[in-house]
């Protein structure tokens, strides 16, 4: 069998990849480098929540929430003349956006199916409402952030986040790392015991996992994530508003999830490059953008169940699968003894 | 006499004014299986139910060897040592017989939920899956999507979840429900082999099995106990053949 191939081939691709994006800065001009640092940072937004989504089955409407919380400890928490650190303010951050997972993850876990999704609906617009009718932070309007973090080691400005490659390049190591992180979770005892509740909830409780525990944990890790993503926009654009943390923003990154795949660790990513993409070209060519890009994002949705990402794996094959224990769990000896 | 692996003591299920169980004290020896036998809506199901933790006891006590577990949660009991197999089949249907049963050892393994490393890359835990796939006959499925066996093997596969997970006690809710004649034979024979050094609570509805199967008997009518005994003495008893045997036979 070509199995052992198959396996190197799974190894060499997303090493390739990652090789062909990092060199993507000496190839384009800057407004796409940064267009592809957008479309990073909603990918990452869009694989935390899969964490819980596709992986966990619980479908949550607040994740905007934890993304505009950590932009907003950004913006709150830097100074208006000079940049700010980075090795403070990202952990401040996606701290604030963890403890708020583990906030609104302690409640409206006690809830299941569509009265999971009305309640983090509901805290999420909490905080929306938070942000958008108080004087927080300038209220509706938002505010401005002047400066870029910096990362300093020892007076060295180790990464000037002004430059956008440079901006791009940080992007795109935590995106990588965070691609890393959530492939060996899926993998892990917790992350089996994290889909085993999702397909048999009273099988998983009754041979001793403690789901709400395991579900509050994803909960968090995706949170925190999420506040990873938001941290970056709210630098990447200097500005962070109330709609960072509404639920179309929630939405829009849920409809990312189901575009790119569930089942897998990278298919929200892949569905935030094609409704990003889809969106600038779209723009571009009519005034009736939205409707022609829910039009297509419709057509895609229903004709492939699974999303963008079984079109490639038809395509391509396995070999692009990724975090697919299952498949690999088979015992040697029956392999040997069909052979 | 061998000690009681698991002792309920007065229990009482009250849903609304409805008394679904009431009064019901019994025990399980480890080297046994108790069966509990009924007719529709005596109560089996609810007194399963409240053994297993997914429902909470109104009044009484439930017992695991010494400790008093009245009132645990389903996975606090399951990590205890109580397992169960549910009426209708409960599995992971995507997943394969494999992982199915990797998953239950796992739960008890140490470092269950850790969050790295393989969890298919334990060894120690697919040893002990192998070992309960094969005391259930299922190593030749292994490979297979549990979805795609036949219900006969499903109920195997439940059956060896439940082992994988190295429980003191076994509740089986009917397991014989649905079965053909000869995957009945199969599982009558793996029920019987699974009381060596452990205490099984079986509720069935097939008398045959349940007088092969049973070491002691346990009749419920209306939620309550009717009778409680060697399966003899409970047929022969006048109650039991008025409330049930002479209906069903």
């Amino acid at each position: 069998m070509n199995g052992g191939a198959a396996r190197i081939a799974s190894r060499l691709w997303p090493a390739a990849l990652l090789v062909a994006a990092a060199a993507l800065p000496f190839l384009a001009p800057a407004y796409y480098v940064q267009f592809a640092s957008k479309i990073l940072i909603m990918g990452l937004l869009a694989m935390a929540l899969n964490l819980v989504v596709g992986f966990g089955g619980l479908v949550s409407l607040c994740h905007a929430a934890f993304f505009g919380l950590a932009g907003y400890a950004l913006a709150l928490s830097a100074p208006q003349y000079e940049p700010t650190s980075l090795w403070i303010t990202l952990p401040i951050a996606v701290g604030a956006a963890a403890l708020a997972a583990l906030a609104i993850g302690a409640l409206s876990l006690r809830t299941r199916g569509i009265y999971f999704i009305m309640v983090t609906l509901a805290f999420g617009e909490m905080l929306f409402f938070l942000f958008h009718d108080t004087k927080i932070a300038g209220g509706s309007d938002g505010t401005f952030i002047y400066f870029k973090p910096e990362a300093i080691v020892g007076g060295l400005v180790l990464l000037d986040l002004e430059k956008p490659r440079v901006f791009y390049w940080v992007v795109l190591a935590l995106t990588a790392a965070a691609v890393a992180l959530l492939a060996a979770v899926v993998r892990s005892p917790f992350g089996r015991a994290l889909e085993a509740a999702r397909v048999n909830e009273r099988r998983a409780r009754s041979l001793g996992f403690p789901l709400y525990r395991i579900r509050l944990a994803a909960f968090v890790l995706s949170g925190a994530l999420a506040g990873v993503a938001g941290y970056f926009n709210a630098a990447q654009f200097g500005y962070v508003a109330p709609q960072m943390l509404g639920w179309h923003l929630s939405a829009t990154a849920l409809v990312m999830v189901v575009l790119g795949g569930m089942r897998t660790v990278t298919g929200p990513l892949l569905g935030a490059t094609i409704l990003i993409g889809l969106e600038e070209v779209l723009r571009v060519l009519t005034e009736h953008w939205k409707l022609a890009e829910g039009l297509i994002v419709m057509v895609i949705v229903l004709t492939l169940s699974d999303g963008v990402r079984q079109l490639f794996e038809m395509a391509f094959g396995t070999a692009t699968r990724m975090a697919r224990p299952r498949a690999k769990a088979p015992l040697p000896a029956r392999e040997a003894g069909h052979a | 006499m061998p000690e009681a692996a698991l002792r309920a003591e007065k229990l009482e299920k009250r849903f609304g004014g409805l008394r679904a169980v009431a009064d019901v004290s019994l025990d399980v020896r480890v080297g046994e299986i108790h069966a509990v036998i009924g007719p529709n809506g005596a109560g089996k199901s609810t007194l399963i139910n409240l053994l297993s933790g997914e429902l909470r006891v109104t009044s009484g006590t439930v017992h695991l060897g010494e400790r008093n577990v009245s009132g645990l949660s389903p996975d606090r009991l399951g990590l205890a040592g109580v397992g169960r197999a549910y009426q209708k089949t409960t599995i992971f249907l995507p997943f394969t017989v494999f992982e199915n049963v990797r998953l239950a050892a796992q739960a008890h393994a140490p470092g269950a939920l850790r969050m790295f490393g393989a969890a298919s890359r334990n060894a120690a835990v697919n040893a002990r899956a192998r070992e309960a796939l094969a005391t259930a006959g299922l190593e030749a499925r292994a490979a297979a999507v549990a979805g795609l066996l036949s219900h006969g093997e499903q109920r195997q596969l439940e059956i060896a979840m439940v082992l994988a997970s190295d429980p003191k006690i076994l509740l089986l809710d009917e397991p014989l429900a649905g079965m053909g004649q000869a995957e009945a034979r199969g599982m009558i024979d793996l029920i019987r082999s699974l009381k060596a050094g452990r205490a099984v609570l079986i509720v069935e509805h097939d008398m045959d099995a349940v007088f092969a199967l049973a070491d002691r008997l346990t009749v419920m009518a209306d939620g309550r106990v009717i009778a409680s005994g060697l399966p003899e003495d409970v047929r022969r008893d006048p109650a039991v053949r008025a409330a049930y045997l002479g209906e069903g036979e």
